[in-house]
């Protein structure tokens, strides 16, 4: 079976500064692929690429073989789930009524809507009387489990995340990587991941895409990374955070 | 909820303007607006529906206005016909009256009496100079003039005045007609002009000067119309020609400053004999109701209006570019001018001349740049990421607007729309100006009659007025603004 998400040369500039220098890469289906490289190495940039959120200059990006017109962008995005740092909620919708914002939108009937809602509480353990509360009413960690539903609410074919637990404390952050990494397997759900944390991306990706300046240093399991840098940069980025975490 | 607002929307622009009675005009004085008044008891006796827009303004005003069928007479007089209408003082009754219909217009027969223009001092101060005709104030430059604002730009006033008799005064001043009264009597100014029936003239012991050199013109009172004023209506106004002589004129003038009351004295033209307590005039809060209704619909629908094409308009500035940028920019530039000069530039304009549209077409330009300003401003402070889940979560443009920007920047929006609300309803009081009613009417005549207590029963609603609007808003915002905004 092909890849979910194909880029073929795909290349973005802002101002005259290559974001991005052209690119391969394909996003496996079913599995977890996370996006990691030290800040402005180009992983947002490449995630908002395969959202549509921007354009890329050159190359093309193709989703289940075929790329996405403009078109037809709406009708893609609906089937893609997207969580970020912050969460990204309405701030004058309740919990409940940002993650059924969408079903709403849609016309979804309301008893399947609401049937819905309590799956995803259960798989995101968010607590059910925390429904009607607003944004500003709940933790962080709350928020982005918020946030997740709502992404996954449409039972998206693609789930992308940016930086999802960057702003959470510790322990926080612990509970809710342990949480992610049953509902990826659960769901068997085709991710993207962004993060800049060695650890996370360790625990929760199967293959981790390690950037540099506008480009892929390598692509591989932790094991391989770890094992057989590509160059240098690869070897200095692992040891740097391996120092602090055996892996 | 759709139907209901193109309703508003329609009485917005249609509503005030419905029936169809004669319209009597007047100008901004006393005399005139007695006139008015007598006019429309005249035609109201004769079965025709009439209607009186007191104190609409001066002479060119009410001429545009009745050219332009917004009003079907007004009270006039001969020398202004000739110095300010034909613009030519040797005209002759005849060639005044085709002169006149050219423009669909007719006068009638003069009323009576001859009211014309005069200098007028205080008695001590002409005995301690010895002044007694106009050409003896060559003699005193030091004497302060105030002069009013129309009497300044006529062809029979001031500038032709000051050079006939050689007039070296520096000392001129502008000042509105029943304050410059209050003026000279409390020693402001020296000298000012007054017409030869102002009942002030005698209330005040004042001088008229003796105009030695015959400058000013003849002021017959007449009535000018519409040639297609309905047969019934021009043969009740043509009874009132030869009917008052200036004795009774003072007199009715008198009455009316006496009594601030313009109905009751035009009631004692038509009955003599009547003692004047025994008419009673319209009681306040009659009054007071029908200002504030009318100041309520001025401000009302101008806001209502402003919102209607403000949110929208600040939809477009919020995405910048030179659109964004011009739009703004016009909404700056309007609320630049002042409201006065609003008012004064839309009258001329043949859709709006003298009526309460042109005071909501006003007072709308004035309500737009806030609710614009603040609807851009709101849309522009939402967070780029909200920005972003929203076109990620694949929404349409409309929805995303609709469904979460407009709602986040609510709160802005609404306190553009707060602002504009009072704004308006202060601003509404100079509607008064072009006769559009509303509270500014009593401060209006209070200002001509130079009594307080009238200024107050305009000025201390209008001011309530404008508190309870702003508390109504604070109260609107806990009801439009999402809970969720207000934590």
């Amino acid at each position: 079976m092909s890849a979910l998400v194909q880029l073929i040369g795909v290349s973005k500039n802002y101002d005259g500064a290559a974001a991005l220098a052209p690119t391969d890469l394909e996003i496996e289906r079913g599995k977890t692929t996370v996006l990691i490289g030290p800040s402005g190495c180009g992983k947002s940039t490449l995630l908002r690429l395969i959202i549509g959120l921007i354009e890329p200059d050159a190359g093309s990006i193709l989703f289940d073989g075929a790329p996405v017109d403009a078109k037809a962008m709406l009708q893609f995005r609906r089937r893609v789930g997207y969580v970020i740092q912050e969460g990204g909620l309405f701030p004058h919708f309740t919990a409940r009524s940002n993650v059924l914002l969408m079903p709403r939108h849609l016309r979804k009937p309301e008893t399947e809507m609401n049937k819905r809602l309590g799956e995803l509480s259960e798989l995101t353990r968010f607590p059910t009387d925390a429904l009607d509360r607003y944004p500003i009413e709940l933790s962080g960690g709350q928020r982005q489990r918020v946030s997740l539903m709502r992404a996954l609410v449409l039972s998206p074919q693609l789930l992308l995340l940016d930086e999802p637990l960057g702003a959470l404390d510790p322990l926080v952050r612990a509970a809710l990587q342990k949480d992610l990494k049953e509902i990826f397997a659960q769901l068997q759900q085709t991710t993207v991941l962004v993060t800049h944390d060695l650890v996370e991306a360790a625990y929760l990706g199967d293959k981790i895409v390690l950037m540099h300046e506008g480009r892929i240093a390598q692509q591989d399991s932790i094991d391989d990374l770890r094992d057989r840098p590509a160059n240098d940069f690869v070897s200095e980025f692992i040891n740097a955070q391996r120092s602090l975490v055996s892996l | 909820m759709k139907r209901l607002f193109a309703g508003f929307l329609f009485a917005a622009i249609c509503g005030p303007i419905t029936a169809k009675p004669v319209i009597v005009g007047s100008k901004k004085f006393t005399e005139s607006y007695v006139l008015g008044e007598i006019a429309k008891r005249a035609l109201t006796n004769a079965g025709v529906t009439a209607e009186h827009r007191q104190g609409m303004g001066g002479t060119i005003i009410l001429w545009q206005a009745l050219r332009a069928g917004q009003i079907d007479l007004y009270p006039e007089y001969t020398g202004t016909i000739s110095e300010e209408i034909l613009k030519d003082r040797n005209v002759t009754l005849d060639e005044m009256r085709s002169a006149l219909s050219r423009s669909g217009v007719g006068k009638t027969n003069d009323l009576g009496f001859n009211n014309t223009y005069a200098l007028v001092m205080r008695r001590s101060e002409t005995q301690r100079l010895r002044i007694q005709t106009i050409g003896d104030l060559r003699n005193h430059p030091e004497l302060k003039f105030g002069l009013t604002h129309e009497f300044l730009d006529r062809q029979d006033g001031w500038q032709p005045l000051a050079q006939r008799y050689q007039l070296q005064s520096q000392q001129v001043v502008g000042i509105d007609h029943g304050l410059g009264y209050a003026a000279l009597q409390n020693g402001s100014i020296d000298v000012k002009d007054a017409y030869s029936t102002d009942a002030k003239i005698a209330e005040y012991d004042l001088v008229a000067l003796e105009d030695d050199l015959k400058f000013f013109p003849q002021y017959k009172a007449v009535f000018l119309y519409r040639l297609n004023l309905p047969p019934a209506a021009l043969t009740a106004l043509r009874k009132l020609e030869g009917t008052l002589d200036e004795k009774r004129m003072i007199q009715l003038n008198a009455e009316a400053e006496r009594t601030k009351n313009y109905d009751r004295a035009a009631a004692l033209y038509f009955q003599p004999n009547e003692s004047t307590s025994a008419t009673s005039g319209e009681p306040l809060s009659h009054k007071l109701t029908r200002w504030i209704t009318r100041h309520l619909e001025l401000a009302g629908f101008s806001l209502l209006l402003a919102v209607i094409v403000g949110v929208p308009l600040g939809i477009v500035a919020s995405r910048g570019g030179a659109v964004g940028h011009a739009i703004l920019a016009f909404a700056g530039i309007v609320q630049t001018i002042p409201s006065l000069a609003l008012l004064a530039l839309l009258v001329p304009i043949p859709f709006f001349g003298i009526s309460p549209r042109t005071a909501i077409t006003a007072l709308f330009l004035y309500g737009l740049l806030p609710i614009v300003r603040n609807t851009a401003t709101g849309l522009q402070d939402i967070a780029p990421s909200l920005r972003e889940s929203a076109v990620a979560l694949g929404l349409e443009p409309g929805a995303r607007l609709r469904k979460i920007y407009l709602p986040i920047a609510s709160r802005t929006i609404l306190a553009g729309i707060k602002t504009s609300a009072v704004i308006n309803v202060g601003t509404a009081t100079l509607a008064a100006l072009i006769g559009a009613g509303g509270l500014g009417e009593p401060i209006l005549s209070g200002l001509n009659l130079n009594d307080h207590a009238t200024i107050l029963q305009g000025a201390i609603p209008a001011a309530l007025l404008a508190l309870v609007v702003q508390w109504l808003f604070d109260l609107l915002d806990l009801i439009l603004i999402p809970k969720g905004l207000r934590l």
